[in-house]
């Protein structure tokens, strides 16, 4: 992990900046109650933290309930059209790499009709940050479903059951040979405020996929992870470096069998030194750590996981983009106008 | 035996073989020296739609042609003099294109029982002795044996000896033409620079095939096109994609604003990706994207930023892209987008010309959405209007088609090209930085011409959103307002409507001013129609040809033109797209159509006789 200058905006001189100085003077449009409050505070909190002068944000959006998000920040920002963010993104990032790019995507935009633009944008490696607002439904359209509602889902457009088996995006992510992937939640605000700060800090493409209750449509779908009797039993925190424990009073862990992941029981035949130690620089295990995707409204599956799945940076687009523009400057100079007009063969009429 | 040498005021020659024979290089090395030679002209590539079809068949042969002459050129001519073809499909092919008498240079061993076979010819075909039969000059050269015969020494694999069968044919069209050998030797041995021996053999079989023109009694007669009144300045031969290429490059140097070049490839545009992505060091950024979308919103992403925003492709990939066309268009921001047409509809026939997506340009899009098209008229023509439409999309604020066609993208012809410093300068207008307790930034303030200031990230206090949702006037936040919705959509419409304030006017290009018949051209059809025009007047019917480059919006005075002819007839290559416009905008006057949808440009002939026509109603 790189560590990004710790110095915050507001520091020349000037009182540094708060939260709210980053809320734009528009009223905030979403129904009552959506978890998309809480995240817009968490991001308005975080940016004074960045180190990144309030005219260099950009927030770029597509459609849906999630892409009205760039209205009510006080940066500079784009709502755009539906699934196209991470390619306007990209066209900014590279031609403006010193700008701290965001991204403001729903589970629609981004695995629907935008799926083609996020999983390149992901094995390019742009440095933008991807923040996935994910409530398994569709919010804006009134209540069809969506690219990662459940299998049987009753909704406006399923009324038997949803056929459609939903997109996994941590596996998507991995797949696509993301370099970042993290997994946070409406419900655990400082968390996710945490988790936004490692997905900035990622140089290159960092997909953060936020679990964000609809209240209207989809209310509760996640209640599994956040119900505070339940919680400790399905969600997981991953730490660097720690081994993965979860359960009331910590007492169960995963531990590796060969390649198969398994719950145990800590006591008597497991201690945490049997338990798998969370590495997020570990490719297969970030894979497999993908696969926790059980259906946790049972008992007994694998627990979700929350928090940085994996962290490794390699060379990002737009920074070789530039390199190459360097080089090429180098190599022949800058361009001569004149000299591209001619061409290589001319000759002269008297 | 001495052999006359003919004088000729034009002429026109047709290289034709198979894929793998080297004709487009002949045919390019063959301009180059008439360029040199001070001859005008025009050519135009005809290539496979197969990368590799099989070899030796009809569908894999690559053609290439060339009409040049000691008087001025406007079109690669309706139909050739002289047939070059290196076997038997290139003659099946191609012989539709010889004019009668014409003559037809045939590589003899291109014509053996399995090339026939190949070519679809009958068992009882001879298509060479047929040919002659019907009234062609053939000259046959067994070039491969002559070939290989002038490289016995060369010490190189039968495989490299015969690549330099095409060198052969055009050192003997040299001698028959009277040129120089000079400029394709330079040409060669700087191409082979790492392979002498492979220079070598080239520049050999070149000038065995000039001395074999002059050593054998195949032909009675040479040629010679003496060179061109052409005004006096430094040339370069261009085609219409090099030439856009180099109008962005000289829109990026005159406006002081990075180009950034979001794409996908698609013929025939992709040629315009290959020559911006060689000029990183002109301040220019390429970016192959994964789809048509992400090409054009990639753009529009860099246009946020700051940077020229461009992208390019064809109807199809336009299709794809209206979407992202129109937020441009609503966020107002400075996007050039380059159509270069091909025949459609659908995947249609990529490597073929047509003028079909005029209307797609003009409106094509959902909602009211407004935005300038212009079109060039011929090849070198796509470097001044890709710079108008660079500066029409900068200055004003708006995205820009430039609708270029295959024909002039690929034809080429000789440019007088300007001096950079010649060039005016496009003058970009941008919002001020600003401090805390200024007025508030209204990023949708216009000036005069309705052009709003370009507010980039970076800049202090600017922080402020655009988006694809109707704005309010001014503060361009969120309105649903009704007379707002009405107001914003009118103001857009004039905002483009005023670009024909700064814009040149309606040209007559060839005939009287005013008069009995006006011919009213767009894009690719310049040079037939100026052709036709001129020959007409010549043989003493009055025409004259006024050729429309800004479409959207139309130039100021084009009804005053019109209103100085009787007959006004719109050719098209297209079912009648322009004339719609006309008719819409102009409804005084009568417009008659004369449209051909072959996927080839009119044929000279074929628009006089239209014109001829016309001038009776």
């Amino acid at each position: 992990m790189s560590v990004k200058t710790t110095s915050k905006n507001g520091t020349n001189g000037q009182p540094k900046l708060k939260g709210k100085d980053f809320a734009s003077d528009q009223d905030v449009r979403w129904c009552p109650g959506c978890g998309d409050y809480t995240i817009l505070k968490q991001v308005q909190n975080l940016m004074p933290e960045l180190g990144v002068p309030k005219e260099n944000i950009a927030f770029i959006a597509g459609i849906g309930c999630s892409s009205r998000f760039p209205y009510y920040m006080d940066t500079f920002g784009m709502h755009s059209i539906h699934g196209r963010a991470p390619a306007i993104a990209t066209g900014l990032k590279v031609t403006r790499p010193e700008l701290s790019v965001w991204v403001i995507t729903g589970d629609g935009d981004s695995l629907s009709i935008g799926g083609n633009h996020l999983i390149h944008a992901l094995r390019r490696n742009v440095d933008i940050n991807i923040l996935l607002f994910n409530n398994e439904i569709y919010g804006l359209t009134k209540g069809q479903y969506s690219p990662t509602s459940k299998e049987g889902m009753v909704t406006k457009s399923t009324p038997m059951g949803s056929l459609d088996h939903p997109f996994n995006p941590a596996a998507l992510a991995i797949g696509a040979d993301a370099g970042f992937f993290a997994r946070a939640m409406d419900r655990d605000p400082k968390h996710l405020n945490d988790i936004m700060a490692r997905t900035h800090e990622h140089k290159g493409t960092a997909l953060c996929e936020i679990y964000q209750n609809c209240i209207v449509f989809n209310d509760g779908a996640f209640e599994v992870y956040t119900d505070k009797q339940r919680r400790s039993e399905t969600a997981l925190y991953l730490e660097h470096g720690k081994p993965l424990v979860f359960g009331n009073d910590s007492d169960k862990g995963i531990r590796l069998d060969g390649m198969r992941p398994e719950v145990v029981k800590l006591g008597d035949e497991f201690s945490e030194s049997d338990l798998w130690v969370h590495d997020e620089k570990d490719h297969f295990k970030a894979y497999l750590l993908s696969r926790f995707f059980e259906d946790n409204r049972h008992e007994d599956r694998l627990p979700r996981p929350f928090g940085v799945f994996y962290d490794v940076e390699r060379p990002t687009y737009d920074e070789m983009v530039n390199l190459q523009v360097e080089a090429a400057v180098k190599k022949m100079g800058k361009g001569n106008l004149d000299e591209l007009l001619a061409g290589s063969e001319t000759w002269v009429v008297r | 035996m001495s052999v006359r040498i003919q004088e000729k005021e034009d002429v026109t020659i047709r290289f034709a073989g198979d894929s793998g024979d080297g004709m487009q290089l002949t045919g390019s090395q063959f301009t180059n020296t008439t360029a040199l030679a001070g001859n005008d002209l025009s050519t135009l590539p005809d290539f496979p739609a197969e990368i590799r079809a099989p070899q030796g068949t009809v569908a894999g042969v690559s053609g290439f042609q060339i009409h040049f002459g000691s008087k001025a050129i406007h079109t690669p001519g309706d139909s050739c003099d002289v047939l070059v073809v290196m076997n038997a499909a290139a003659l099946k092919a191609n012989l539709k294109y010889l004019k009668a008498g014409g003559i037809i240079i045939a590589n003899e061993d291109g014509f053996g029982k399995r090339d026939l076979n190949l070519a679809k010819y009958g068992p009882e075909d001879n298509p060479l002795d047929q040919v002659q039969t019907s009234g062609f000059g053939l000259i046959r050269l067994d070039v491969t044996k002559l070939t290989r015969a002038s490289l016995e020494d060369s010490g190189l694999p039968p495989k490299d000896v015969d690549r330099c069968k095409n060198m052969f044919v055009l050192g003997v069209i040299y001698w028959l033409f009277s040129r120089d050998l000079q400029p394709t030797i330079t040409f060669v041995e700087k191409k082979f620079s790492k392979k002498p021996e492979i220079a070598s053999a080239n520049v050999t079989a070149l000038k065995a095939g000039y001395a074999y023109g002059g050593a054998t009694e195949l032909f009675s007669e040479r040629y010679s096109v003496q060179a061109a009144q052409i005004e006096p300045g430094t040339y370069r031969n261009i085609t219409g994609n090099e030439a856009a290429v180099i109008g962005l490059a000289a829109a990026t140097e005159k406006s002081g604003r990075d180009l950034f070049l979001g794409t996908y490839p698609i013929t025939p545009a992709s040629d315009i990706l290959h020559g911006l992505s060689k000029l990183k060091n002109y301040n220019i950024r390429t970016f192959q994207a994964e789809d048509e979308i992400a090409a054009v919103t990639s753009a529009i992403g860099a246009a946020f930023g700051g940077s020229l925003g461009v992208t390019s492709s064809s109807g199809p990939g336009i299709a794809l892209k209206t979407e992202a066309i129109a937020l441009a268009m609503m966020l107002e921001l400075p996007l050039v987008i380059i159509n270069v047409q091909r025949a459609g509809p659908s995947t249609g026939m990529p490597t073929k010309t047509e003028q079909s997506d005029l209307l797609q340009a003009v409106y094509g899009r959902a909602g009211e959405s407004p935005l300038a098209v212009v079109a060039p008229a011929s090849p070198a023509d796509c470097f001044e209007m890709i710079f108008e439409a660079s500066r029409i999309a900068l200055e004003h604020m708006i995205p820009v088609m430039f609708l270029s066609d295959g024909y002039i993208a690929n034809g080429a012809e000789p440019w007088k090209f300007p001096k950079a410093e010649d060039l005016k300068e496009i003058k970009v207008s941008f919002a001020e930085p600003r401090e805390a307790d200024d007025e508030a930034f209204l990023p949708y303030l216009r000036d005069e011409r309705l052009v709003r200031k370009w507010a980039v990230p970076g800049t202090k206090g600017l922080e402020h959103r655009i988006g694809g949702l109707e704005k309010e006037d001014k503060t361009g936040n969120i309105s649903y307002d009704p007379d707002n919705h009405h107001k914003m959509t009118l103001i857009r419409a004039q905002k483009r409507d005023n670009i024909a304030n700064f814009i040149p006017e309606q040209q007559i290009e060839e005939g009287p001013e005013s008069g009995k018949i006006l011919v009213v051209g767009w894009g690719s059809t310049f040079g037939s129609i100026k052709a036709a025009v001129h020959e007409l007047n010549r043989s003493g019917l009055s025409a004259a040809h006024t050729h429309i480059r800004y479409i959207s919006p139309f130039p100021k005075n084009l009804a005053s033109v019109f209103s100085r002819f009787e007959v006004i007839l719109v050719p098209e290559i297209n079912n009648g797209q322009l004339i719609k416009l006309l008719r819409d905008q102009f409804p005084e006057f009568t417009f008659h159509g004369y449209n051909r949808i072959t996927g080839v440009p009119f044929s000279v002939s074929s628009l006089c006789d239209a014109i001829e026509r016309a001038s009776k109603f």
